[in-house]
């Protein structure tokens, strides 16, 4: 029952996703290759869906964090701390299971103590979580000594460069945490709970929701998230570099999550938007780069699209386009138009 | 007994910095980048070594990248009253104000390995190699090892407007300058980082043939190779070998990385800045001399015939 309302609400970000790689096949003559060599598939597709998985894999975290109408500022500053842990700990000869698990509880921990702040002490959540993004990078730091901590253990490495039937090891995370998260969010009333948070805190704690629970476990997941695409990008060059690590990562997730049409003011999310949303950035990225134009038009390029892409999603031209379309009823048509059909 | 300790202790404390008396009671600020790369960090190991060695008081700023936090970090030294400021400038513009407040204060500036486009009396010297001149001695080991092969370049770029980025562009440019077998079809910006190097190769091979129409990768520095030869390597081509890969720096995972035949050849970038910035801020200190404008390093080329097991030993307890 849900699957033609879920697509409805994010036709518009599939079809932003499709003309920008409409535009890149256009720039780049064999964008759209695939092959298959030295056991993992091979193309521009691909480098997409492996290089945007860091910010999916943040934006799945940041949609839940944004639907309770908070945001979490430290994702990129527990993505560099969770990576120089695991690099850390693997390089203290501790095993794969341990490192693994140790990096994921203290991803979580970074995530409750940002929840602590917002649910118990009421901080409000931009200032609560620009805490940990300052000092995390330090905390990172500290635990890498300043230095590049590299690593070679094969287990690890696998985390980041791995593939799974030809299929790169972070997009099959972050699509299973996707998916994994969408379902229990949709198939049970959490995701119901956590939009009531989003739309008026208050009438929901009134009405028997644990809000302070509940809250503490949406920044949890959002740190679950980071840890893991802390550990990605790590794995990936084979060393927790915790200066660079996630720098303005929490920016792009917060980015993916708005181009993916959720709303800043809390509410009804999608997570599959957010991470069509992350995927339209890597697409922006990557064609820029196979684009062959000098660095200095990079950001400007990349700002350009996303403005485009945020005017076209945004209420006054839904407003505009509905004008058009139903010109002799316009009013009611107009006002429920916004991103906002009925309950799923 | 406890007086007669500490007496004793303070006799040997001031014969140990006889030697350098007047430096004893010299503090001086250090605002650096940050550490991006494995030299960075080596570089704030070796200045804080050579203050230790030398008694001086070092002040130590991380700016995270960002020059409003340099300009923060100067602002204070000077608040401060420091004896001489270092600075490792993050890009090349915007330097004029706060250096004038630090010439009012009369504390002489030195800066570190970068460059910046102010006029050079607001700054005492500054220590740093030749980057132009790493740029050419890279692309002149290129030209003379691809001979007169045709030779398609891709460059990794530094941070976009930096200077080493700038500079290490145009001295391969220049040396490969009336060499037309060898051009370069690609270049983009890897941020001095692994990540960026790796993603940014990886966009390079798909544009170019799956990596069959590269000759040879030049990065601007070494961190960024390593990411590149990863990326080589994913795309089922042998860097060393099918890609030659030629970078600046010479910290120690580039030799390792030469030592398995994965990367060609770098041009070393001595971390060791801050010894030449302490010679010239005593002598100035002491006497007014005026050192130089600019004082040199020297750029050495590594290649794989330099046993670069040995030399990766060497460099490894650096603090790179």
């Amino acid at each position: 029952m849900t699957i033609p309302t879920t697509l409805r609400r994010v036709l518009p970000q599939l079809v932003a996703l499709f003309v920008i790689l409409a535009l890149n096949t256009a720039i780049a003559p064999g964008f759209l290759d695939i092959a298959y060599a030295n056991g993992r598939l091979y193309g521009s597709l691909i480098d997409i869906l492996n290089r945007g998985a860091p910010v999916a894999l943040l934006a799945i975290g940041m949609t839940l964090v944004i639907a309770t109408k908070g945001i979490d500022l430290s994702v990129g500053a527990v993505m560099a701390i969770c990576g120089a842990v695991a690099a850390a700990l693997i390089t203290n000869d501790h095993s794969l299971a341990v490192t693994l698990v140790a990096t994921i509880g203290i991803g979580i921990l970074c995530g409750l103590w940002n929840g602590a702040l917002v649910a118990f002490l009421g901080i409000q959540p931009i200032i609560a979580t620009l805490i940990l993004m300052v000092a995390g990078r330090g905390i990172a730091q500290l635990v890498t000594e300043g230095v590049i901590l590299t690593f070679n253990d094969p287990g690890l490495i696998f985390v980041g460069t791995g593939s799974v039937f030809g299929i790169p090891f972070p997009v099959i995370l972050w699509i299973v945490i996707g998916i994994a998260a969408s379902l229990l969010f949709r198939t049970t009333a959490l995701g119901l709970l956590v939009e009531a948070i989003g739309i008026n805190r208050r009438a929901s704690m009134l009405a028997g929701i644990g809000t302070g629970a509940l809250l503490m476990a949406v920044y949890a997941a959002s740190g679950f998230c980071a840890a893991v695409a802390g550990i990605v990008a790590a794995a990936d060059i084979r060393g927790a570099d915790a200066n660079n690590a996630g720098l303005w990562l929490e920016l792009d997730a917060i980015l993916a999550v708005v181009v993916g049409g959720n709303s800043l003011m809390g509410g009804r999310f999608s997570i599959a938007g957010s991470l069509i949303g992350a995927m339209i950035i890597q697409s922006v990225n990557t064609g820029i780069l196979l684009a062959g134009f000098p660095p200095e038009f990079n950001l400007v390029i990349k700002a350009a699209i996303i403005v485009v892409i945020l005017v076209v999603q945004s209420p006054a031209s839904h407003t505009l386009f509905a004008f058009f379309r139903h010109r002799p009823r316009s009013e009611p048509a107009a006002a429920s138009e916004p991103g906002k059909e009925a309950a799923q | 007994m406890t007086r007669f300790k500490t007496l004793a202790g303070a006799v040997a404390i001031a014969a140990l910095t006889a030697g350098s008396a007047f430096a004893a009671d010299m503090t001086v600020g250090f605002s650096q980048i940050g550490s991006e790369s494995g030299w960075r960090a080596a570089e704030t190991t070796l200045t804080k070594q050579q203050a230790e060695k030398r008694g001086i008081d070092l002040k130590f700023a991380d700016a995270q990248q960002k020059q409003e936090n340099q300009i923060k970090a100067i602002r204070s030294f000077i608040a401060q009253g420091v004896d001489a400021i270092l600075l490792a400038p993050v890009v090349a513009t915007g330097w004029d104000q706060v250096l004038e407040e630090a010439k009012d204060a009369e504390i002489p500036v030195v800066l570190l390995d970068r460059q910046v486009d102010s006029s050079d009396d607001l700054y005492l010297t500054a220590v740093g190699s030749d980057l132009e001149h790493e740029g050419e001695v890279a692309g002149q080991w290129l030209v003379d090892n691809v001979g007169d092969k045709d030779c398609n370049v891709v460059e990794l770029q530094g941070t976009t407007g930096s200077s080493p980025a700038i500079k290490r562009k145009a001295g391969f440019e220049k040396a490969i300058a009336g060499h037309d077998n060898v051009k370069i079809v690609r270049s983009q910006t890897g941020d001095f980082t692994r990540t960026k190097g790796k993603e940014v190769m990886e966009s390079f091979l798909k544009a170019e043939n799956g990596g069959k129409d590269i000759c040879a990768l030049y990065a601007h520095n070494d961190d960024m190779a390593v990411g590149a030869i990863q990326a080589i390597k994913e795309a089922g081509l042998k860097p060393g070998s099918d890609i030659l890969v030629v970078s600046i720096d010479a910290v120690p995972d580039i030799f390792l990385a030469m030592a398995e035949g994965e990367a060609n050849a770098t041009v070393e970038l001595t971390p060791d800045m801050a010894g030449p910035a302490f010679d010239a801020l005593e002598t100035y200190l002491k006497d007014g001399t005026q050192p130089e404008k600019f004082i040199q390093t020297e750029s050495k080329l590594y290649t794989q015939s330099d046993d670069p097991k040995a030399v990766y030993e060497e460099k490894k307890n650096l603090g790179y």
